[in-house]
């Protein structure tokens, strides 16, 4: 945990997968990684609408949502879920999103309001220090 | 085992002495390159393999003959010197006509066999007009609704001649139903279809994630299938056990072996449990491996698996026909494997990958293409994967001689090795009482999960090397392949023709067949093909009839283990 996060709750993150995708390992190995990194985790299982990934960040309270797509369907998901959490009132959740994103998709997703985009065979140590370093902070764009 | 004689002794003192002698001294001036050495599963692997290795395998019991009991060897006698394997390439995208212009275009290219990707909203029973699924609607496969995108979908394509595959999971009943309803109303009888579909629902709850019911109405639905399968296509494969899933779900080799034989025994076993005489059955499942990058541990897995298989045919299942006992199967090369960075780098894992399934011995092959971390795949690299394979059966002589890996130490000691420890995987699930048991226990998602997350920490702490992402890394790598994008306007037009297909129909026929379909299916034994294939040939939708037996029988809930 960086200085910033400190002596405050762990953080909390939900991990989804949105629509009909199955592919969740690695939705599930990241959900470890965060976890065993000291943050709070609860993964939604597969089969998510937007809404009811909205439904479990706004129950969880959660600072970070982190989407998992490997079907090709991420920039409709994305686009609801950053529509969403912003009618909600929930700009203060830092937003990631990891699979099978062609590069160019990334733009976009950040034009949606997304933080980050990260591909296959990103470390987890990496996700761990982008998160510790940037949650809490966010503001939805 | 035996006991041993004079020369085994001194052999294996002379072993020993060469050990502590020669090889200590080597390791003095060059130390070994690894603390440890395994294969990609964690199996430790020694130095060398010597006679000492494979002296408890009886040569014509457990190695044999190939095209013979149990069939360690293969399950021809004359493998790939007679006829190559096929050459099957999946795909699936778009409307049925997208994809039959790909299927197409393969056979022009070299492919010698078809299969088919589906989209999520047919593989899990919706139709393309539902309100949230319908933006997946031929994204990462072909959308069908009716029997009518079915027709589309292998138009001008020699259903007598060519074999197809059917990647398709829960909703499989309704398209093997669809599949036998094209060839009938185009004339062409069930007798001479050849193909499969995948069908295999246990690997869904552990692995793909793919499911709409609960396990146990799901398995007997799988042995509806297998029983009409036997009736009206007795050469269709109505089912293909997957260890693929299993495996870049992040199982080890020896757990894609052990699981995926537990699932098909599952399946057999209720089969049996319902009267229906094993060897009725048996000899039209059909196999489908991952061909992962540990070349030798690859090929030692299809040939234990065929071994395995067999003893467990003829032994606890007393199956009586020979062709029982035969593990047929259908290897991919290892998605999981693939990587987004140095993506032309995957053209060189697939074409050791697919060298391994060949020497493993498996009857047809799918090699993936270089940008599958990235999206479905371009044209041009599906090209360059289905000319790996016409590169390894022409030009390198692997497919020259029948199972030449046979007899070398390190092979038949790891393929001991597998089949032993699949075994006793095997075992510890019947002890939980079967695999649904450990489908509804969590058991297995959980044993995959856990060696899904070791294989990982591996790579992080570089104890696993992957070329492109932990080592050899190029910091201004800039990617340059051509990804392929999906076909615009692909939602609009379906749901159109699924519009048109409503219309056109006799709505009272399609309520009736529906009728029929919900009232027989409380009874789990009731066959509910014959319903299924009423309802198709009414022009009732994938999403209606699921929709029915989601009323009768549930959901599944996804698991939120991790």
């Amino acid at each position: 945990m960086t200085s910033a996060t400190a002596g405050l709750p762990p953080l909390k993150v939900v991990i989804a997968k949105p629509g009909l995708d199955g592919h969740d390992r690695g939705a599930k190995v990241v959900a470890r990684a965060l976890r065993d990194s000291g943050m709070e985790v609860v993964y939604t299982g597969i089969y998510q609408s937007p809404e009811s990934i909205l439904r479990a960040v706004v129950q969880e309270d959660a600072d970070v949502l982190g989407l998992s797509s490997l079907s090709g369907a991420h920039l409709e998901y994305a686009r609801d879920l950053c529509a969403l959490l912003k009618e909600n009132d929930r700009r203060d959740v830092l937003f990631v999103v990891g699979g099978t994103i062609p590069p160019e998709d990334a733009d976009t997703l950040k034009g949606y309001g997304v933080h980050e985009v990260f591909g296959p065979g990103t470390p987890t140590a990496e996700l761990v220090a982008y998160i510790s370093r940037n949650a809490r902070q966010a503001r939805l764009a | 085992m035996e006991p041993m004689n004079e020369d085994d002794k001194r052999w294996d003192e002379r072993v020993e002495e060469w050990k502590t002698g020669r090889v200590v001294a080597d390791y003095q001036r060059v130390p070994p390159r690894r603390s440890e050495y395994t294969t990609l599963s964690g199996a430790p692997v020694k130095d060398v393999y010597t006679h000492a290795d494979i002296r408890h395998l009886d040569p014509a019991e457990d190695i044999g003959l190939p095209g013979e009991y149990p069939y360690t060897r293969g399950v021809h006698a004359t493998m790939y010197r007679g006829r190559p394997w096929t050459i099957r390439q999946v795909a699936g995208f778009g409307q049925a006509e997208d994809t039959n212009n790909r299927y197409k275009y393969l056979l022009k290219t070299g492919q010698t066999g078809l299969s088919t990707d589906f989209d999520l909203p047919t593989l899990l029973g919706y139709d393309s007009d539902h309100e949230v699924y319908r933006r997946e609607v031929g994204r990462i496969g072909v959308a069908v609704d009716t029997v009518v995108d079915m027709h589309a979908l292998f138009d001008g394509i020699p259903l007598d001649q060519i074999s197809t595959s059917m990647t398709i999971n829960p909703s499989a009943a309704v398209v093997l139903a669809m599949y036998r309803v094209v060839a009938d109303e185009r004339g062409i009888p069930g007798h001479v279809l050849t193909g499969t579909t995948q069908n295999d629902i246990l690997k869904e709850y552990i692995a793909q994630n793919e499911f709409i019911f609960p396990p146990l109405p799901s398995v007997q639905l799988v042995v509806d299938t297998m029983e009409y399968g036997a009736d009206v296509m007795p050469r269709f494969n109505p089912l293909n056990v997957c260890g693929y899933h299993i495996r870049d779900a992040g199982s080890t080799a020896v757990e894609e072996v052990g699981l995926t034989i537990s699932n098909a025994l599952c399946y057999l076993e209720h089969a049996v449990e319902r009267g229906i005489d094993i060897d009725r059955l048996a000899p039209r499942v059909s196999f489908f491996w991952d061909v992962h990058n540990n070349f030798f541990e690859e090929a030692a897995k299809l040939r234990a698996a065929r071994r395995l298989w067999a003893r467990l045919m003829r032994e606890r299942l007393g199956a009586k026909d020979p062709r029982s006992w035969l593990m047929r199967a259908h290897c991919q090369t290892a998605g999981v494997s693939l990587t987004a960075q140095q993506p032309y780098n995957n053209v060189a894992r697939t074409a050791i990958q697919a060298m391994a399934a060949i020497l493993g011995g498996t009857q047809s092959l799918h090699t993936n293409s270089l940008d599958e971390a990235l999206s479905i795949p371009s044209e041009s690299a599906i090209k360059i994967a289905v000319r790996t394979q016409a590169i390894i059966l022409h030009e390198t002589g692997v497919a020259d001689v029948v199972d030449p890996l046979a007899g070398s130490y390190y092979v038949e000691s790891l393929t001991s090795q597998i089949e032993e420890d699949a075994l006793a995987l095997i075992e510890r699930i019947d002890a939980l009482g079967g695999m649904i048991e450990a489908v509804q226990s969590g058991y297995a998602v959980q044993l995959i999960s856990d060696s899904a997350w070791e294989q990982q920490v591996k790579v992080e702490s570089n104890d696993t090397i992957t070329v492109g992402v932990n080592d050899y890394v190029d910091e201004d790598e800039t990617q340059d392949i051509e990804i392929d994008r999906p076909v615009p306007g692909v939602m609009e037009r379906q749901m159109a023709r699924l519009a048109e297909v409503k219309r056109s129909r006799e709505d009272r026929q399609v309520t009736a067949t529906l009728r029929a379909i919900e009232k027989a299916a409380p009874d789990l034994h009731h066959n509910l093909m014959p319903l299924i294939e009423d309802a198709v040939r009414a022009r009732a939708t994938v999403g209606e009839i699921c929709d029915v037996l989601r009323d009768v029988w549930g959901h599944h809930q996804p698991s939120t283990v991790f």
